[in-house]
């Protein structure tokens, strides 16, 4: 494997260093810091707080991989990423993984060589629009100008629905969502669309998020999830299995208060102590430590409670799980088997 | 008797390649000619191995795939199913426009900037100083995003042009709507129109566009040869017979007969719906652009012009005034022309630099072909590679383009030196 920094950076789109990707584990261990690609800045999915201190929802999922690899839940090293440049950074290997509210697709799981390692949010894409223009639904939007963030599946979507329904509209590409909001409140687009988790994020932290209304149509199935480079599986199981461990620890009933007497001792649940390590080597075949669930749930609780902290109905974004409800429960949210 | 004959020749041993200093030089420089191939051989054969590992091999073939994206400001035809390819020629053809646009009011701003910036006018001078102080020495992504934010949060919406009591208005007898969204200008339309040309399935060329053109060129020949027959006559003469009506009507009264026939009328923007219909659209991303690069690159001209003034002698000047020439008139036809041997060279490179400037467009989202190409179609197909590489010989082509109109146009002003 040719591997070289300097050349890697002189090589036209930084892709010499690309394929030295085949060890990430052994990368992240011997760096102990993982790198971890998110946005820039999204409310309660992933953005720096007044200490600069990175927290979200997605965040907390690199925080859960970062405590299962390396046992330290704050050994990440956080890269904001434009949905311009997120790809790059991952091929390129700047980045170990990336958990930037990032749609699977067909095309991106195969052509764009990445691994999807599962879905945690399922979303869509809606439209938000200032409630003073009267609109009440996505089909009246013809002739509208529309901000979009360039670079996303969503600019797609938005011309495939607007070619179906035989409407007209003038996209208005930008950057970043903050750009994005900042054209939109100013009145320079009418509507702003992205996925509608990101419209709720958006809209709670304008002044008066009351005065603007996401429509109801979602036009878009968005599955979004962390994804790692395609060659390396060994990492990928790893990202995939953490994912999975705080979902099934939801439908377990394991918190971050009770994983620690949980895992003190073999209890009478053989998957939960298998997940917990009390039981079994699904951490060595995994090369990790046995404790790996143990270290990924505390980091931030299940799946359910980082749900809750950053983005559930209690917070100023204000989500409801519909869809990323477990199973069990009517949503989507499952865990294979740990065995 | 002895027969003189050469010296013996020495015969070549290797070692003379590097002791001998006829040979020494050519040495060196083939070893580092070999060292610097084989760095870019393994630079190239590493890329390619690495990109083979991830499995992407560089194709081109992406470029034939539909888009799947729309592109607000298009000069020619487009819509999200033609292919990636048309895509990148409407950026293409989106960077010449700005930089054109760019580099022709730039030039304008610099002269007439670095000619003010010598007037004896102290205050005149010195806000021209200021001027140029300012926009040299600030990065022109700041300014693009300074024009932006300001075209963005001080004008109005077009929502707010709506109602009886709306609270803006449209300008110029309700002609121009000055919005957030850009400016709306009337578009000339023509009822009668002739249709276009369509050229090689890339754009269509208007008959009408054609027609006036040439209508206007045969104007200009024919009053060109009124003056000269008038120059003859004052040479003749001496006496200089008036043709001003004449030239001004062998121009004018064609060009608009042709305008009857064509049935020109003026189409105005009017409010519908969300926006402004009808009429020509001047996206704010452009103006944004175009009056940021345009006042950052007029900085550097300006120096340029007032270099290249200064550059000729003062007895230029006064053996002007000798003669009686007003300064307007020195300036114009004494010191420019000499200034120009001075000025065309680094002109030309700030055109290189205001066109390659123009690849910062995507900061408020104005689709040149770093947007298209290097933007949308490069993070949809992943091919970051190719549309780098592409992107990069567009580029290189555009300026070795201007390069070499400007070279061609300075070999023309310079000076003759006998």
């Amino acid at each position: 494997m040719k591997k070289s920094v300097f050349l890697g950076a002189l090589t036209v789109a930084g892709l010499a260093a690309g394929a030295s990707a085949a060890a990430t584990l052994d990368d992240v261990k011997a760096r102990g810091k993982l790198n971890c690609g998110v946005s820039t800045g999204l409310a309660g999915f992933s953005a720096p707080d007044a200490n600069g201190e990175w927290g979200g929802f997605d965040v907390a999922v690199c925080r859960a991989v970062a405590a299962a690899v390396l046992g330290d839940p704050s050994a990440v090293e956080f890269v904001s990423t434009t949905g311009k440049t997120r790809f790059t950074a991952l091929s390129s290997g700047e980045i170990d993984m990336l958990a930037r509210n990032t749609t699977w697709t067909l095309s991106r799981d195969v052509d764009l060589k990445f691994t999807f390692t599962g879905v945690n949010y399922y979303d869509g894409q809606g439209f938000m629009v200032p409630k003073e223009l009267g609109v009440s639904s996505a089909k009246e939007l013809d002739g509208a100008t529309v901000c979009i963030q360039t670079g996303t599946t969503t600019e797609l979507n938005l011309a495939d629905y607007f070619r179906k329904n035989g409407m007209n509209y003038e996209p208005v590409p930008i950057e970043t969502n903050a750009e994005a909001q900042q054209q939109y409140l100013a009145g320079a687009c009418d509507v702003y669309t992205t996925d509608a988790s990101g419209l709720a994020a958006t809209r709670a932290t304008f002044e008066t998020p009351a005065d603007h209304v996401i429509l109801p149509e979602i036009i878009s199935k968005e599955p979004l999830g962390p994804l790692v480079r395609h060659g390396d599986d060994e990492w990928g199981d790893i990202v995939r299995w953490t994912l999975y461990a705080l979902v099934a620890a939801e439908e377990m009933g394991i918190t971050s208060t009770n994983v620690g007497d949980l895992s003190a001792a073999a209890g009478d649940n053989p998957e939960m102590n298998r997940m917990l390590g009390t039981e079994g080597n699904l951490g060595e075949m995994l090369g990790l430590e046995a404790n790996w669930a143990v270290n990924a749930i505390s980091a931030g609780g299940n799946y359910g409670e980082i749900f809750a902290t950053n983005i559930g109905e209690e917070t100023p974004i204000g989500l409801s799980r519909g869809l990323n409800a477990q199973w069990t429960e009517g949503g989507l949210m499952y865990a294979p088997p740990f065995r | 008797m002895t027969t003189l004959t050469d010296p013996p020749s020495e015969s070549f041993r290797l070692s003379m390649l590097i002791y001998d200093t006829r040979y020494r030089a050519i040495t060196f420089q083939i070893i580092a000619l070999i060292c610097f191939l084989l760095f870019f051989g393994w630079l190239i054969s590493n890329t390619a191995q690495n990109l083979a590992d991830l499995g992407k091999e560089p194709s081109f073939g992406f470029l034939m795939e539909p888009a799947g994206y729309d592109i607000n400001q298009r000069l020619i035809d487009y819509n999200n199913q033609d292919s990636h390819l048309r895509a990148a020629f409407v950026g293409l053809l989106n960077t010449l426009l700005v930089a054109f646009l760019g580099c022709v009011t730039a030039t304008v701003v610099g002269v007439i900037v670095g000619v003010l910036r010598l007037s004896n006018n102290w205050l005149i001078s010195r806000l021209m100083a200021v001027y140029v102080e300012m926009f040299r020495n600030v990065p022109v992504l700041m300014w693009i995003v300074l024009c932006m934010a300001i075209l963005i949060e001080s004008l109005p919406a077009p929502r707010a042009f709506r109602g009886d009591d709306a609270e803006a208005s449209m300008k110029l007898f309700d002609t121009v709507a000055i919005t957030n969204r850009g400016v709306y200008i009337p578009e000339p339309l023509f009822s009668r129109s002739l249709g276009d040309i369509p050229v090689g399935n890339l754009f269509n060329i208007s008959i009408d566009l054609i027609a006036i053109l040439i209508v206007l060129a045969i104007g200009f020949y024919v009053s060109h040869r009124i003056k000269l027959k008038a120059d003859a006559t004052q040479e003749a003469t001496g006496v200089r017979p008036r043709t001003w009506y004449m030239r001004l009507g062998v121009i004018f009264v064609p060009l608009a007969a042709l305008l009857v026939i064509l049935g020109f009328h003026l189409g105005y923007p009017e409010l519908s719906g969300f926006n402004f219909s009808g009429g020509t659209h001047l996206r704010n991303s452009l103006i944004a652009l175009w009056l940021a690069l345009s006042l950052y690159t007029a900085a550097f001209i300006a120096e340029n012009v007032r270099a290249g003034i200064l550059a000729i002698s003062k007895g230029q000047t006064e053996a002007a005034s000798a003669l009686g020439l007003r300064p307007s008139i020195t300036m114009r036809l004494v010191i420019l022309p000499q200034a120009l041997r001075v000025i065309i060279p680094p002109l030309i490179s700030q055109y290189l630099n205001l066109t390659k400037n123009s690849s910062l467009a995507i900061a408020v989202g104005y689709m040149d072909i770093t947007g298209t190409l290097m933007g949308i179609t490069l993070n949809q197909t992943g091919r970051e590679l190719e549309t780098v590489l592409l992107g990069m010989l567009i580029y290189l082509a555009i300026s070795l383009a201007i390069s070499a109109v400007m070279n061609f146009y300075n070999s023309r002003v310079k000076l003759v030196e006998r």
